[in-house]
């Protein structure tokens, strides 16, 4: 249980998604003008990463890892197919993408004008198959340490988007040089916020 | 199919001419469509990375945006994306493989991000603005301009970065010893991923004060 929370902590603040490896980048400059738009965006791309992560993980486990097929026929232990791990886990991305999709159109039809043409990319957005493809490159042990790892990486995501959304709801009343104006200073201020969030490096519970 | 096109237009006319040359500097996929921002950043701590992902990001949006565009009549288009995402896919496992087979130290230092190449909203963005309506000769040379574009800007970053973070060039110290005995030092910061944020946000001050249109009315 410990581990797990550890794991979950770590993906938030030390790993997070935007600050420690740029991921989900496009969106997250895109679609964080307002916090409401940026929250819904970020709950989509919870859900839909604690979903797929643990998902690649039992495709990764079970199909696709150096003798991971030996528990359909013995003699298959020798197979290794982890070179397809790449468009098994897109497919999942994107096969996922299209049901939250329809979801948000069902219950909130003001959230999916919003968000727009953004919502069907979130199955480009890199946080997500990055969740996956890291989660392959660290091992974790069973699914339990993989859906923690899914679920912390998509709120550490959530709550860089929502707080550069807040910045940038402010900043707009700030007097700023004109070429730096819009795109610029978010890169700067999503900087900052970096070195900010280094502070949390060397946690451990 | 170039046949075709030959006979309507020369093969580099001067509108085929232009569809390269305008992203790299002009409508530059990083820096004014703001697409592909992840992998800029994340792989531009050395030069020879930074060089060795330009080349496969170029290299899968050109061949990526050329198959597009030849399919791009038998594509339905309610499932267009799983299309494109299967046919990025392939090209990325082909170039993961080769990169794992001839710089197996780059691939592995690259790691995940390798992989991201299939996320690069640049390759989608290609794919949905330009490869989904265009014909294969002009969707080509697109995809070659735009990756070219991506390749500049991460060069530029990785340079300022490398050779300010650890006083090399490719490998090469570049800044002499006689300015360490004066009390130079590395700048460690440059390696963090923070920086990589700030430098880029400087590229576009910079090429938005050379270039007024761009700016932004907020």
């Amino acid at each position: 249980m410990e581990n797990f929370f550890n794991i979950f902590i770590k993906s938030i603040f030390i790993d997070n998604m935007v600050f420690a490896y740029f991921l989900g980048m496009c969106s997250y400059l895109a679609v964080s003008k307002t916090v409401k738009t940026s929250a819904g965006l970020g709950i989509a791309v919870v859900f839909v990463m604690i979903i797929t992560v643990p998902v690649d993980y039992l495709i990764n486990e079970y199909l696709l890892s150096p003798g991971a097929l030996s528990w359909i026929n013995p003699e298959w232990a020798g197979i290794d197919l982890s070179f397809l791990s790449f468009i098994m886990f897109i497919a999942v991305i994107a096969s996922m993408v299209q049901l939250v999709e329809m979801i948000v159109e069902k219950f909130s039809p003001a959230l999916y004008s919003s968000l727009g043409i953004f919502l069907p990319l979130i199955a480009v957005n890199c946080a997500i198959l990055g969740g996956s493809l890291f989660m392959q490159e660290r091992e974790y042990q069973n699914i339990g340490e993989a859906t923690a790892f899914g679920l912390g990486s998509g709120i550490g995501w959530l709550i860089a988007i929502v707080a550069i959304a807040a910045i940038r709801e402010k900043i707009t009343y700030s007097n700023i040089p004109a070429p730096l104006r819009g795109l610029g200073i978010t890169f700067i201020i999503t900087g900052l916020m970096g070195i900010a969030f280094m502070s949390f490096l060397g946690i451990t519970l | 199919m170039t046949t075709e096109s030959k006979k309507k237009e020369p093969l580099f006319s001067a509108k085929n001419k232009k569809l390269f040359s305008l992203p790299l500097f002009g409508n530059n996929p990083i820096t004014v469509q703001v697409l592909g921002i992840c992998s800029a950043l994340a792989i531009t701590v050395k030069l020879e990375n930074a060089v060795v992902m330009a080349i496969s990001v170029t290299a899968v949006i050109a061949v990526g945006n050329l198959i597009i565009s030849l399919l791009r009549n038998t594509i339905p288009s309610r499932i267009r994306i799983i299309v494109q995402l299967v046919v990025i896919a392939a090209l990325v496992i082909m170039v993961d493989q080769v990169l794992k087979a001839f710089v197996y130290d780059v691939s592995k230092q690259l790691s995940v991000f390798v992989g991201l190449i299939i996320t690069n909203c640049i390759i989608m963005g290609r794919f949905e603005a330009f490869a989904m309506a265009n014909k294969p000769w002009p969707s080509l040379l697109d995809g070659i301009g735009n990756g070219l574009g991506y390749g500049i800007i991460l060069v530029i970053i990785a340079f300022f970065r490398e050779l300010l973070g650890f006083g090399t060039i490719w490998g090469y110290k570049i800044i002499p010893e006689s300015f360490y005995d004066f009390g130079y030092k590395d700048n460690g910061f440059m390696i963090l991923p923070p920086m990589a944020l700030i430098t880029v946000g400087v590229i576009i001050w910079i090429q938005r004060s050379k270039n007024k249109d761009l700016i932004e009315k907020n």
